[in-house]
């Protein structure tokens, strides 16, 4: 066949998010798009491998092995260069998930093919394709051509949007044992720690607060911490705060931190290096407090108030408490 | 314990991105360089490990004359040998870093002899390909374990712990020898001492030609140009200048539902 074959990760018993957006640009290059979906008897194959009918998938292949219901990618890069090798696809694409460009990573290293990760766009040309992709988590698109037998892609998470077809027919799903050795499986999940509960999750919360190196040292970082109790917001830090010591990794936004989506971002004391912005520009809106108006986070900004944070965070809370006080 | 630990020198970028005139690069011209962040906590990671229990770290990159520069802060910190695969600074794309790497490492290994572990960052800060370290572990026949944030060496293993998606934690065991790639929070890396930075000065830096894949290996992908990404962006409201500004912001908060 020609056409694109796709990745889809799953978990219990739905496809993921970013699997489905792949399908959707799959479609764009046109030609029948398949799926590989793999794992163990529990994972309920069946049900993902139904679902993805409605996303225009007309055939679904289905690797179940007891010994995939633990995440073992380099036996799932097996699978996945199983299923090309009996076929003829002219794509194969992932999700640009942390395990979806790791899984693909290790199918085009069996498969001696090149691999670009996180594109954004794909298109076929004569003798190979024409892509985007990200650079600098999103900081930066780079335009570039790919030329092999088969195009390898992992598509950037939320670059494009999930489509699903209207009246489309239910997919051939053909299930398959696949062909995997021990050495296949020699790495793979063997233990799990739930998350800590309790705690607002920076990912989650709908107000953060920020702090970078206009704070100032570790201390200081109790006036924050009092305005985001306030608010019932999450606190969360720039490199600079990490990298001194102050606060820890996990409370990192960024580039090689966590990427935040709330609904207000209230940014104190931080100037807004590319690498922090990757982490926060889904916000709906920020605040930026800062000393400097010619700050780059000031370009992001819907909101500004000029000056030494460690003036204006005490004030705002004053004025909260003072408002709660008096309503 | 022998630990090879890769590298890659990226732009220190500021608050935006300039690129060059033709549009091939990121403007350099008031810019540093830095080792990319993952990296950087390998080599702390390497160190560590070295320190403990005894062995040697060997610090490698591809990359132009002047990454020179970020393997000297690898030995500054304690790394004992350097290895450059010296390019005419033009990109490589994954496929050719991975071959040039693994040859590296096969003649660094006939030459001194195996390395039991072999580090990576998980992905470069700058192209963020996300591939090489899996490329080379798969040509060199070993397991990898990706995006760790903890390593715990035992005799003849290893234990490693990701982030799980969906939040938790979930931990993989290798055979040595094997390869990992990091993430950047799994330490936090030492600043170079300056008898450290001497020390690192003194030092030979192993110069290599990189050796690229055979003619006929597909390659790629080839970069046509960069974009930096066009964005929205609204003016900014400026609440005010200092204290006096904290009305102002309690009454933007209450009008998009913040504050009740």
């Amino acid at each position: 066949m020609s056409g694109s074959i796709v990745y889809v990760e799953h978990a219990n018993g739905a496809a993921d998010r970013v699997s489905l957006e792949s399908i959707a640009l799959a479609r764009s290059l046109g030609g029948p798009v398949e799926a590989v979906v793999a794992g163990g008897p529990s994972a309920g194959l069946a049900g993902v491998a139904a679902s993805l009918s409605a996303h225009g998938v007309s055939a679904v292949h289905v690797a179940e092995d007891a010994r995939l219901d633990a995440f073992a990618p380099e036996a799932l890069g097996a699978v996945i260069a199983q299923v090309v090798k009996s076929g003829s696809p002219g794509a194969v694409l992932g999700p640009g998930t942390e395990r979806g460009n790791e899984v693909l990573s290790h199918a085009a290293a069996r498969l001696a093919l090149p691999l670009a990760a996180n594109v954004m766009t794909v298109s076929a040309d004569a003798g190979g394709w024409r892509l985007s992709r990200q650079r600098w988590a999103g900081s930066l698109i780079e335009d570039a051509r790919l030329e092999a037998s088969v195009g390898m892609f992992t598509v950037a998470p939320h670059t494009t949007a999930v489509a699903e077809v209207a009246g489309a027919p239910a997919a051939v799903v053909t299930s398959f044992t696949p062909n995997l050795t021990d050495r296949d499986l020699r790495v793979r999940v063997t233990g799990r720690e739930p998350a800590a509960e309790g705690s607002i999750s920076l990912t989650d919360a709908k107000v953060v607060v920020g702090g970078g190196r206009g704070v100032g040292s570790a201390e200081r970082f109790d006036e924050l911490e009092e305005l985001a109790g306030l608010l019932g917001a999450a606190l969360g830090v720039s490199r600079v705060v990490t990298s001194n010591g102050w606060k820890p990794h996990t409370m990192q936004i960024g580039q090689t931190g966590q990427r935040i989506a709330p609904d207000l971002y209230i940014a104190c004391g931080i100037s807004g290096a590319i690498q922090h912005i990757v982490g926060c520009k889904a916000a709906k809106r920020i605040l930026a407090i800062n000393t400097d108006p010619e700050a780059p986070i000031m370009g992001r900004a819907a909101y500004a108030v000029i000056g030494d944070l460690h003036q204006v965070v005490p004030a705002i809370s004053a004025a909260i408490r003072q408002r709660s006080s008096t309503s | 314990m022998n630990i090879l630990v890769c590298v890659k020198r990226v732009p220190q970028t500021g608050g935006r991105i300039v690129l060059t005139a033709d549009g091939q690069a990121i403007d350099t011209k008031f810019l540093g360089f830095t080792v990319s962040p993952h990296e950087e906590c390998g080599v702390e990671e390497a160190v560590r490990i070295v320190e403990a229990g005894g062995g040697s770290v060997t610090v490698l990159t591809l990359g132009p004359a002047e990454a020179e520069d970020v393997l000297r802060d690898a030995l500054a910190i304690g790394a004992e040998r350097a290895v450059l695969l010296e390019t005419d600074g033009a990109e490589w794309d994954p496929v050719s870093t991975a071959h040039a790497i693994t040859e590296a490492i096969r003649a660094q290994e006939a030459a001194n002899g195996p390395f039991d572990l072999i580090v990576f960052g998980n992905e470069s800060a700058d192209t963020g390909g996300f591939q090489v370290g899996i490329r080379v572990a798969v040509a060199l026949d070993r397991p990898i374990a990706t995006g760790l944030k903890g390593l715990t060496v035992g005799s003849g293993s290893l234990v490693a712990r990701r982030e799980a998606p969906g939040g938790g934690w979930e931990t993989y065991e290798l055979a040595l020898p094997a390869v990992v790639s990091v993430k950047e929070g799994i330490n936090l890396p030492r600043y170079p001492s300056v008898p450290g930075r001497l020390r690192a000065k003194r030092k030979e830096i192993e110069r290599v030609a990189p050796v690229r894949p055979d003619a006929g290996v597909a390659v790629g992908p080839a970069k046509a140009g960069l974009r930096v990404p066009v964005e929205e962006g609204a003016a900014v409201e400026i609440l005010g200048r200092g204290a006096e500004a904290a009305p102002a912001v309690v009454d933007m908060l209450a009008r998009i539902g913040v504050l009740r």
